[in-house]
């Protein structure tokens, strides 16, 4: 399950952060949401992002992404500041409310629209406003995104009339679909059914060997635990603990986490007031 | 075949033809963002503008006097979408937004038309349309707006697609979303400026929301529902629009009627389709 790149035995070979965000703060009508939280992200590396409602979670990737404006700290995307074109090499699936606007939208129109968005190109930053890879080619990678999720069958049909795992589902490959190095998901696995839970986990194993870098925003670490690297726990917009997932939890009692390794201490504050229990 | 050589025949046929076609195209953004009512709020505004130009025309003592009232109209129009739009992305209520535009946009219309020295009457034309009086000039016009919308709506379809559909995804990917949001609220007003000819301010919104509603109970894909409300769009205006050479009816009113007309059959059969496969 490890990645080539991260079987780093010295310092030197660590390799650059992918996400690497330092005392951020964020503040939304006035209000302070992140007093300041770090967090860095590896290839190959899943870090889960949990806390509470309310505690940040979300506003923290949502900065991430350049959705919410930060007010201090920095935040660098492949080694460079954060900009527009750092984030072509992004993948991001937003909290889910509904995949659907106004107008009824098939899964593959959804899942194209993925394919949009800055680039260098000829080494001038363009922003490609017709998508990144020509149109033909377009309809095959988002057929092949869909297929990734085990979705291929739902290209056709409007994404409001699918139920809420199938939209999940769509939304991801809609990220999948630029070929990310960075993957961030906001509570992926929110109303999501049990066959489309699995068939993420399934996703994420690949995409971790294949060395993407994953943040996943998380209110438990359920179906994902055997994946995740580490568990950033936020609270009140602060960051209350940063390391390998607590043993406390259960997460050694999941099937196919099957080697023992050295754990952390569990955090201060008792996890099971942030839902943190094995399925 | 002889009526089709009208002059005035043809320029309403083409102007109608080239505003049913285009109002659906920024209909489908405006109904994808759940801001269908959009067009009424910048129709009032653009009523204003009408009744500014109006009063402009009079102050430089022009010959005719409502010479200034589309560019006043396409003006106003403008301004209004760009503060609906800042308003919008700072988070005021939509709602609020457009009632301020609704009163604001008619009130200052009638008042500006009185110190312009004119009455009520002359702003019922640009109310309830005025087609039959297009000239050549407003065929141009009408052409050369008709163009840009089709140009940009059609073309940038997938940004501004993923603009409507999912703004916070669109920003992640790098898209200029601040700079699409207000192309769609600028192209949105000009498409009321043009469409005000044929329909007038009240009935506005109808033309780029009416055909959208039609083609949604057709299609489940996007692209779909905007091309095909184009083509209802078109075929809604001709029909009225040569009804209104055999009959002595208010043109803009009987597109609009033909429309929730159509909608309400369309709906009919659908659902009566879709009860017989159960």
């Amino acid at each position: 399950m490890r990645s080539a790149v991260s079987e780093s035995s010295t310092p030197t070979d660590v390799p650059p952060s992918l996400v690497e965000a330092r005392d951020v703060r964020v503040s939304l009508q006035g209000t302070e949401i992140l007093h300041g939280v770090s967090l860095t992200a590896r290839p190959g590396e899943v870090v889960s992002l949990m806390g509470g409602n309310g505690s940040g979670k979300s506003t923290f990737v949502r900065a991430i992404v350049g959705a919410v404006p930060t007010t201090a700290g920095s935040i660098d995307l492949f080694g460079s500041p954060a900009s527009p074109l750092a984030r072509a090499r992004l993948g991001y699936v937003p909290q889910r409310i509904t995949a659907a606007g106004g107008v009824s939208a098939t899964a593959l129109e959804v899942v194209t629209s993925g394919l949009l968005g800055s680039r260098e190109r000829d080494g001038r930053v363009g922003s490609r406003l017709r998508g990144l890879v020509p149109p033909r080619d377009a309809k095959a990678r988002a057929r092949a995104a869909l297929a990734s999720m085990g979705v291929e069958d739902l290209a056709k049909r409007d994404v409001s009339r699918l139920s809420g795992g199938q939209q999940q589902r769509v939304l991801i490959a809609r990220a999948l679909v630029r070929r990310p190095h960075l993957l961030i998901l906001d509570e992926p696995m929110a109303g999501v059914d049990l066959e489309s839970q699995v068939q993420f986990s399934h996703t994420l194993g690949h995409l971790k060997e294949e060395g993407v870098g994953i943040v996943v925003v998380l209110h438990e670490l359920g179906a994902l635990t055997r994946h995740i690297d580490r568990a950033v726990v936020l609270e009140h917009g602060c960051v209350t603990y940063d390391g390998v997932p607590p043993k406390d939890l259960g997460v050694h009692a999941l099937p196919g986490h099957d080697h023992d390794h050295p754990h952390a201490d569990p955090p201060v504050r008792d996890g099971s007031s942030l839902g943190l229990e094995a399925p | 075949m002889s009526l089709l050589q009208e002059p005035l025949i043809q320029r309403m046929l083409i102007v109608g033809l080239l505003v049913g076609a285009a109002a659906p195209v920024m209909g489908t953004y405006l109904v994808q963002r759940r801001m269908a009512l959009l067009g009424d709020g910048i129709g009032h505004v653009a009523l204003a503008g009408v009744a500014a130009g109006w009063l402009a025309g009079a102050a430089f003592d022009l010959a005719k006097q409502d010479a200034l009232a589309i560019p006043g109209a396409v003006l106003f129009a403008i301004i209004g979408a760009v503060v609906i739009e800042r308003m919008r992305s700072r988070g005021t209520a939509a709602d609020i937004v457009m009632a301020i535009l609704f009163y604001g946009g008619i009130a200052s219309g009638v008042l500006l038309i009185g110190l312009a020295g004119g009455s009520n009457a002359n702003l019922l034309g640009y109310l309830f349309g005025s087609i039959s009086t297009v000239t050549w000039g407003d065929v141009w016009m009408s052409v050369g707006l008709a163009a840009l919308i089709l140009v940009i709506g059609l073309g940038l379809r997938a940004a501004l697609f993923s603009v409507t559909h999912d703004q916070e995804f669109a920003r992640s990917t790098g898209l200029p979303v601040d700079a699409l949001n207000m192309v769609v609220a600028v192209l949105a007003a000009v498409t009321i400026t043009v469409a005000m000819r044929v329909v007038g301010v009240l009935l506005v919104s109808a033309l780029m929301i009416v055909p959208v509603a039609i083609a949604q109970l057709l299609t489940r894909s996007f692209s779909r529902t905007m091309h095909l409300a184009m083509g209802i769009g078109a075929v809604l205006t001709l029909t009225g629009i040569w009804i209104t050479v055999f009959q002595d009816i208010q043109p803009g009113s009987l597109i609009v009627v033909l429309g929730v007309a159509l909608y309400v059959v369309v709906a009919a059969v659908t659902s009566l389709l879709k009860g017989v496969r159960r």
